[in-house]
């Protein structure tokens, strides 16, 4: 099947590859570009280990082709701290232990992340339902919904916002 | 000594050990992207394969032609039954004694099963050539339902072994018939039957379901031609049995290969069994010279690895009048699937399914397994349980629950009229266990109390009331259950896989400058093993657990071990652990005494270091020790401070808990309301109480799942129903509750810091507690018992039966 170029722009940095157009924006993530924070768990999209920010909203990887994202502006767990900063949701999943295996997890954080933008005062209720379209299988989401509560909450701090 | 200054409490503190929630230092690398599973390897000129599989649940193999698939540019290999066999690979052995197909060897016994392995330069050319083998079937009769396997027009699955008579566990009284397994006194059980004043019967059915971790299973394989030597990693919770059964099937050197179990995305027992995947992507680095990567899909996981439960336990109980219980019978149809591939110590073919007498002190009891083939995927893994114990306890506290309405009697009441008494451990139970330790009363009224039990009695005969006047279309159901886990396999005397033995192991080795690596047997899948065995190890060798560094899942540098799943991480693992700690203080005592010139009798141990008795300003902390230990020369002592201790526990452990669960039930639309689940952990000495609180969480909310609504079905053609995440029901955050957690502490008497294990417990004691609750909901109005799982549509259909939608 012939190639396309695509030009994505992840975490910041720009990257030019090759893809089949039928290939998965999750392949082209860990397989060419070795971006391997998003996972895969379902290939149906019920799980959202590769959830993604894809210019401002969330989706899920494993169900977009990659050349459907040509030019947009991706963002992955990788693009959300680094080890000498961590992302305060980063933090509050390690504070509040909202993790056990860590497979979902970069999705899950990478969600929370999108949820916070645009509800930065959620109430339990609304942190339950949005996130909703990523399953974890180790915490039972109570130490997860701790923790992004707990985020917003730190976010929220006059200080946090500069 | 600057050191000297601080209290002991303070220095206790700083170790971080024993009972400390402290935060898990695999995170960093967790919510970074940064961990390593199976699928993010990637190696120069690596392939990937990819199974053809069966769309028929049994047919006979006619042809297979690879032609069209090898045409394709960029496959490398197709590889069938007939490639393996010169090689003898073509079928493996079973963790159970029987043997499996690796790839379809003249038939097909299940939907989904592996016909062909195809190997391509990319995942899209290897799925592009698995539809191109055509692949010739002629289809055979089916055989879903266990209870027609040994009529006279049931098809004959195995042609194998169909003229054995003997299996792996003893005759076999037909073809599709795999094993009898008898447990207690028939004889005496069914007089006590025939006689006792009240008899409960109920037919108990704990359906067919799976682990689904988020991750699937997975493997990468290369073998290095040059130096003979094959390393594969994969989705392991036993490593080493790994190892030792690729060295078996290949013939390979166990010296020359090495088995990695890299970060695991989940396991919950879908990744202790031996699968063609791994067997194919190893024979496909052999013939290719390249590293093999397989990854199943999540409809290959659901489909053909590794189910749970599909137990049918038929169940008599019988008591006086009052309530005291005289004697248990249980008869089990076992659906193995097509190979009997479960995942239990050789001499247990139903696992621990013996702990069916549960928690109560039931002086009679007998217990009979039969396992049976069907054309339906093999396992019989233990889905977040020690071996059947889920279905056991499943069995026992619905039976209590017949029982009680048998009676008349409040389902609580009975319960503690029957507890095994504090005073009775070590405790025999009439199918051969010896409970090491518990206090049931006192966690069972605790658990009473917390949740207001008897308000709550008053609460639902109110809304019994307003029901019946027509004023609310909701039920209310309260889900006890009292349970009983034997974790920790095992003794080597009475537990081994393939011939091993279950022990477990510790290797621990002090670097001059006081910190330490200590490595296991074990491997965790998300348990936390790099935080928790850094625990146990810094409260034994006074060492903070910030310098010492936990390694698992390499066999060339981890010792032997049986791995992780069956709750046997700290009972076993952790018991090593604490072994080998003692070890290493034992050689510490001789160092400090030659140090400070006394004899080691004139020693004490004091947190973190040696002390003179009654002069506590002479001392040696266990970091100068370290340092000498490697640059002194102490007469008849080795330099250096290391230690490794194999573990073979005396006896399993046996935590316990209480949960309680309120549920509301919409008598219209079958939705269910969790209002409240309070749950009370017993788990012996506690490690690390964060962890145990998010195991708690967690396989409270697989139970959730189980219970309400996840199952593997079949129709009648075997065809699987539930093959997707869309039809596989996972909870997610907004169905999952908030849960209360609880404890009492009763220590394990036997093992070395007095830990049971827990990350099974909620799983085990929570599909009770959801299932009797919904049960309970309808108890006023005629239900005895209905299965699981209990989905809205089933439970609509529970309240329709009962004539309560008018």
């Amino acid at each position: 099947m012939s190639k396309k170029n695509i030009t994505l722009s992840v975490n910041g940095q720009t990257h030019t590859t090759e893809a089949e157009p039928r290939e998965l924006l999750i392949h082209v993530l860990r397989e060419q570009l070795e971006i391997t924070g998003p996972h895969i768990g379902c290939e149906t999209s019920h799980c959202g280990a590769c959830t993604v920010e894809i210019d401002g909203r969330s989706v899920k990887s494993c169900t977009l082709f990659a050349v459907q994202a040509q030019g947009k502006e991706i963002t992955t767990i990788e693009g959300l701290g680094n080890p000498d900063k961590l992302h305060v949701l980063q933090e509050k999943f390690k504070e509040h232990h909202g993790l056990q295996c860590g497979y979902c997890t970069p999705g899950m954080i990478t969600r929370a992340h999108r949820l916070l933008e645009e509800n930065p005062n959620p109430t339990e209720e609304d942190v339950r339902f949005g996130i909703a379209g990523n399953l974890c299988r180790c915490t039972g989401y109570q130490n997860i919904v701790k923790a992004v509560m707990a985020a917003a909450e730190e976010l929220n701090q006059p200080e946090a916002v500069a | 000594m600057s050191a000297a200054a601080e209290t002991v409490q303070e220095r206790q503190a700083k170790l971080k050990g024993l009972g400390t929630s402290r935060k898990r230092v695999e995170d960093a690398r967790f919510t970074q992207g940064k961990g390593n599973y199976v699928d993010d390897i990637k190696m120069p000129g690596m392939l990937f394969g990819d199974f053809v599989r069966s769309q028929h649940a049994h047919a006979r193999v006619k042809s297979i032609d690879t032609s069209a698939a090898l045409a394709l540019p960029g496959v490398i290999a197709v590889l069938t039954a007939k490639d393996l066999e010169p090689l003898s690979l073509h079928w493996m052995p079973t963790l159970a004694g029987d043997k499996q197909m690796v790839l379809a060897d003249g038939k097909v016994l299940f939907q989904g099963q592996e016909v062909a392995f195809v190997v391509a330069e990319d995942r899209y050319i290897a799925a592009d050539a698995v539809d191109l083998v055509k692949v010739e079937y002629e289809e055979l009769p089916v055989l879903v339902d266990p209870f027609k396997a040994e009529l006279p027009d049931a098809p004959i699955l195995r042609e194998d072994i169909a003229d054995s008579t003997e299996g792996a566990h003893g005759p076999r009284r037909h073809p599709n018939h795999i094993f009898t397994w008898e447990q207690g006194d028939k004889a005496a059980t069914e007089s006590i039957l025939d006689e006792a004043e009240v008899v409960a019967e109920e037919m108990v059915y704990y359906h067919r379901t799976h682990p689904c971790p988020m991750e699937t299973c997975g493997s990468v394989a290369s073998m290095d031609k040059v130096n003979g030597k094959l390393t594969l990693w994969g989705t392991f919770q036993a490593p080493h049995v790994v190892r030792t059964v690729a060295s078996l099937l290949s013939g390979i050197a166990e010296h020359n290969i090495r088995v990695v179990s890299p970060d695991i995305g989940g396991g919950f027992g879908n990744k202790v069994g031996v699968y063609p995947g791994y067997v194919c992507s190893i024979v496909a680095s052999i013939v290719t010279g390249q590293p093999v990567k397989w990854i199943e899909d999540r409809m290959e996981n659901l489909s053909a690895t590794a189910f749970a439960r599909d137990y049918w336990m038929q169940g008599k109980i019988a008591a006086t009048k009052s309530g005291k219980i005289l004697g248990l019978w249980c008869h089990t149809t076992a659906d193995h699937g097509a190979f009997d591939a479960c995942a239990d110590p050789t001499k247990y073919p139903a696992g621990f399914m013996n702990i069916c007498t549960g928690s109560y002190d039931i002086p009679t009891a007998y217990l009979a397994v039969d396992g049976i083939y069907t054309n339906k995927a093999p396992g019989g893994v233990a889905y977040r349980c020690s071996f059947r114990v889920t279905e056991a306890a499943y069995f026992i506290e619905r039976m209590i629950e017949v029982l009680a309405i048998k009676l008349d009697m409040d389902a609580a009441e009975l319960r503690a009229i029957n507890f095994v008494k504090k005073e009775q451990f070590p405790y025999q139970s009439a199918l051969g266990w010896e409970y090491d330790s518990g206090d049931y009363h006192t966690a069972w009224n605790k658990a009473l109390e917390a949740v207001d039990y008897h308000g709550l009695r008053r609460q639902q005969a109110q809304q019994v009331e307003d029901f019946k006047a027509g004023n609310t279309r909701k039920l209310m159901g309260i889900g006890l259950c009292h349970f009983t886990e034997i974790v920790g396999a095992g003794p080597v005397k009475n537990c081994d896989i393939l011939g091993m033995g279950m022990f477990d192991s510790c290797e621990i080795r002090i670097h001059p400058t006081g910190s330490a690596l200590a490595r296991l047997g074990t491997i965790s899948q998300g348990q936390g093993h790099a935080t928790t065995f850094a625990q146990i190890l810094a409260s034994e060798i006074g060492i903070s657990a910030d310098d010492i560094t936990i390694e698992e899942g390499d066999t060339d540098t981890a010792p032997y071990g049986l791995g992780t799943y069956g709750s046997r991480s700290t009972p076993v693992a952790g018991a090593a652990t604490a072994m080998a700690g003692r070890k290493i203080r034992a050689k510490a005592q001789m160092i400090a005494a030659y140090l400070l010139e006394v004899h080691d009798n004139d020693l004490e141990w004091e947190v973190d270091r040696f002390v003179v008795k009654g002069a506590p300003e002479r001392f040696k902390t266990m970091k100068e020790i370290a340092f000498a230990s490697y640059n002194q020369a102490i007469p008849g002592v080795e330099p250096g401070l290391e230690a490794v201790s194999y573990y073979d526990p005396p006896n399993m452990t046996y935590p316990f808990g209480a949960y309680i669960c309120v549920m509301e039930i919409d008598v219209d639309t079958g939705v269910s309301d969790i209002k409240q689940f309070y749950a009370l952990d017993d788990c012996g000495t506690r490690i690390n109480p964060m962890i145990i609180e998010g195991q708690v969480h967690g396989g409270l909310t697989e139970a959730l799942a189980i219970a309400l609504g996840q199952e593997i079905a079949y129709d009648e053609l075997g065809n699987v129903k539930t093959g997707t995440l869309m039809d596989f029901f996972i909870p997610t955050s907004w169905e999952t509750p908030n849960y209360q957690t609880d404890y009492t502490e009763t220590p394990s008497p036997h093992h070395p810091i007095g830990a049971k294990g827990v990350g099974e417990s909620p799983n085990v004691g929570g599909v009770p507690a959801f299932s009797n609750a919904i049960n309970d909901a309808f108890r006023a109005f005629g239900l005895t018992h209905t299965h699981m799982p209990h989905d809205h549509w089933r439970i609509w259909k529970t309240a329709k039966q009962l004539g309560l939608h008018g």
